[in-house]
């Protein structure tokens, strides 16, 4: 008998049992719930239904928080209405709130790793896509809809078809300026946005297994964009180290017992995947967003397509409509793509290190675009002002700001002017996405820096020499 | 929830690729009450500018209103969890939406609130975007049988087993799911045992 996968172990210690069609119930560790379950809490409400097991939900605050202070006084009604639904739910059926007051406050994709929250082995969900994250230290992880955020309050478990499984494997190693971000973008940019859909994707390889846990969790995050339904890296060492030591972790004997566990977490030599694409690290150049899909994508140094050239007529209609809404020629080169401002933050990419490669390539140096610096969460909020990057981000003419989901998806009021062109570090470069005719190129935060210096999109390697 | 076997109604053709839930429904209008109902906010910035003025978009087109088929291409519903953008489509009257491939989250967000993602080759795609014309014709989309038929044509489509039967009967997950509650319970207890850390 083949063995098993690293996907396959975790959903079989979780399956509760399997029905007549094939669909599995499934038992949830840890549910994140942020403000967008007010739908799901009202479902409960007209039901009279309780949560079954409170002490397994968190309620964290992120889509909808201000970030130019945490003062709720100046917020427009209907946000602040959307927060304090959250903190009324959640004291309404006794589940822990990391509220806008918390210094453990953050994008709950952040603070769900930071927190020791996530861990190896866990299935974990949330009302959010990007759930996908959690993976990156071993656990299955995935987003899911009000209604199944409302079974979940209700019942601690899930209905799910069983995915079939990818290995991406990334052998060899990466060149100087290339991050996991860059990745992410060059596999959806040859599968497709949908090229994953039906899958539990596992990263592999000498490439992975070289990524910092942080980096890990911006590769897996970006799993949804390529239509996985989760991402995951098996543990290792670091993930190990990671994990251990943090607020909600194990300690004493039950982390022994627990550290034994995850070490048995990876596929088995012999286990199959139903498909495996291998790409080499070395081939990944820093890469840019051009279109309006995470999709479409290209190394910085290539430029715009052209619809003309195209492979087939719905390749050339798809170009063309990405080129209108962006304002791009077909064959302009992206470096001489302008910007008008860039925005760093998100759960992809506002993370430590994220913040701190960006403030790297801008120290000592001025922007000729501004833009915003949002942190994952409170808590690296405060490590980087310990760091004294603050001062970099601020002195180069950006604004520092409080944690939250902010301009990656606006329902905070953070948004892009119509026609603007913003840089960014976060996961979606869809119409609209980061306000009405605002168009967006995804990067790594790096790239992002660069960008903000130059006032258009540059490649990271020419600054770096 | 209202059970769904077949619809017969005029379909409405989006001949695009990647319509993600941000276009379904711009974030800006998720912090309404579901209460008023979300019809109004389905695809907001193809159907009006920014001045809110109606544009020429298939939604707009009279016929469209009595619509509850959608025919788009690949990648339909991807992106954001959100299930607005199903709420969005439900209250503007559609039942059933027909595209080559769907975001999981939003499939399943689909059949939770009793629309049918009904799953076409690339090519029955087209084929039924070519009959339709640009403009709302008559479609019926059979449930039971898995096919669309319409004008000069018949199509199969793909739907998972499970959401076949939960769509065919109007069934609700927590209702089925609570009817199990002490087999969770009892699968609870060995979990705990096996993983005691969790407890």
């Amino acid at each position: 008998m083949a063995g098993k996968t690293l996907f396959d172990k975790i959903w079989q210690a979780h399956e509760i049992c399997r029905n007549d069609e094939g669909q599995s119930l499934l038992w949830v560790d840890r549910h994140l719930a942020h403000e967008g379950s007010f739908h799901a809490f009202n479902k409960l409400a007209e039901r009279d239904l309780a949560v079954r097991h409170p002490e397994q939900t968190i309620g964290i605050a992120d889509h909808y928080v201000p970030t130019i202070g945490r003062d709720l006084i100046a917020v427009q009604s209907k946000v602040r209405n959307v927060i304090e639904q959250l903190v009324e739910n959640t004291r309404r059926h006794g589940v822990k709130l990391i509220g806008l007051d918390d210094p453990r406050q953050g994008i709950v994709h952040v603070v769900g790793p930071e927190q020791g929250i996530t861990q190896p082995g866990l299935l974990m969900v949330c009302g959010d896509s990007h759930t996908s994250t959690h993976g990156a230290l071993g656990a299955l992880a995935f987003g899911i809809g009000a209604s199944e955020v409302a079974h979940v309050l209700a019942t601690q478990t899930l209905w799910q078809t069983k995915p079939k499984r990818m290995r991406i494997r990334i052998d060899g190693a990466l060149a100087p300026g290339v991050t996991a971000k860059d990745i992410a973008l060059a596999w959806i940019s040859i599968l497709g946005a949908d090229g994953a859909r039906g899958y539990a994707i596992e990263y592999a390889g000498e490439v992975i297994d070289a990524l910092s846990v942080e980096a890990r969790l911006t590769l897996c995050n970006l799993s949804i964009e390529g239509g996985g339904r989760c991402g995951m890296i098996a543990p290792d060492d670091k993930t190990i180290d990671y994990v251990k030591g943090r607020p909600f972790s194990p300690e004493g004997e039950a982390l022994e017992k627990a550290e034994m566990y995850w070490r048995t977490l990876y596929s088995d030599a012999d286990a199959e995947f139903d498909r495996e694409v291998i790409l080499d690290g070395r081939d990944v150049a820093p890469t840019v967003t051009w279109g309006v899909s995470p999709e479409e994508a290209l190394p910085i140094d290539g430029a715009v397509p052209d619809p003309e050239v195209a492979g087939s007529e719905a390749k050339a209609r798809q170009i063309r409509d990405s080129l209108d809404y962006m304002g791009l020629k077909p064959g302009q080169k992206l470096t001489d793509i302008q910007v008008d401002r860039v925005f760093i933050g998100s759960c992809t990419n506002a993370r430590i290190e994220d913040l701190r490669s960006a403030a790297e390539v801008l120290r000592g140096k001025r922007c000729k675009v501004g833009g915003i610096v949002s942190p994952g969460s409170t808590q690296v909020k405060a490590q980087a002002e310990q760091e004294g990057l603050d001062k970099v981000f601020t002195d180069a003419g950006l604004e520092w700001r409080e944690s939250g989901c902010s301009m990656c998806v606006g329902m905070n009021g953070d948004l892009i002017p119509s026609g603007e062109r913003c840089a960014s570090t976060t996961n979606r470069n869809f119409k609209g996405r980061q306000g009405p005719g605002a168009r967006t190129h995804l990067m790594s935060p790096a790239m992002v820096a660069a960008a903000a210096i130059s006032g258009h999109l540059t490649d990271i390697r020419d600054l770096q020499g | 929830m209202e059970p769904l076997v077949k619809v017969s109604s005029p379909a409405c053709p989006l001949p695009l690729e990647n319509v993600d839930t941000d276009q379904l429904i711009p974030a800006r209008f998720m912090k309404e009450s579901r209460a008023k109902g979300y019809g109004g906010f389905l695809l907001h910035d193809h159907r009006f500018d920014a001045e809110g003025k109606p544009r020429d978009f298939i939604l707009n087109h009279e016929q469209a209103a009595g619509s509850e088929i959608l025919v788009a291409r690949r990648n339909f519903g991807g992106g954001s969890s959100r299930e607005a953008a199903v709420y969005a489509m439900v209250d503007f009257g559609f039942r059933c939406v027909v595209a080559p491939s769907f975001g999981d989250i939003f499939a399943s967000n689909a059949v939770n609130n009793g629309l049918l993602p009904a799953v076409v080759s690339e090519a029955d795609a087209e084929r039924l975007l070519d009959a339709l014309a640009g403009e709302p014709r008559p479609v019926t989309v059979d449930l039971k049988s898995q096919a669309i038929t319409f004008q000069g044509g018949e199509v199969s489509f793909d739907v998972n087993p499970t959401w076949k039967e939960k769509l065919l009967n109007g069934w609700d997950d927590i209702d089925l799911t609570l009817a199990r509650t002490p087999d969770i319970e009892r699968f609870r207890e060995d979990y705990l045992d096996q993983y005691p850390w969790l407890a």
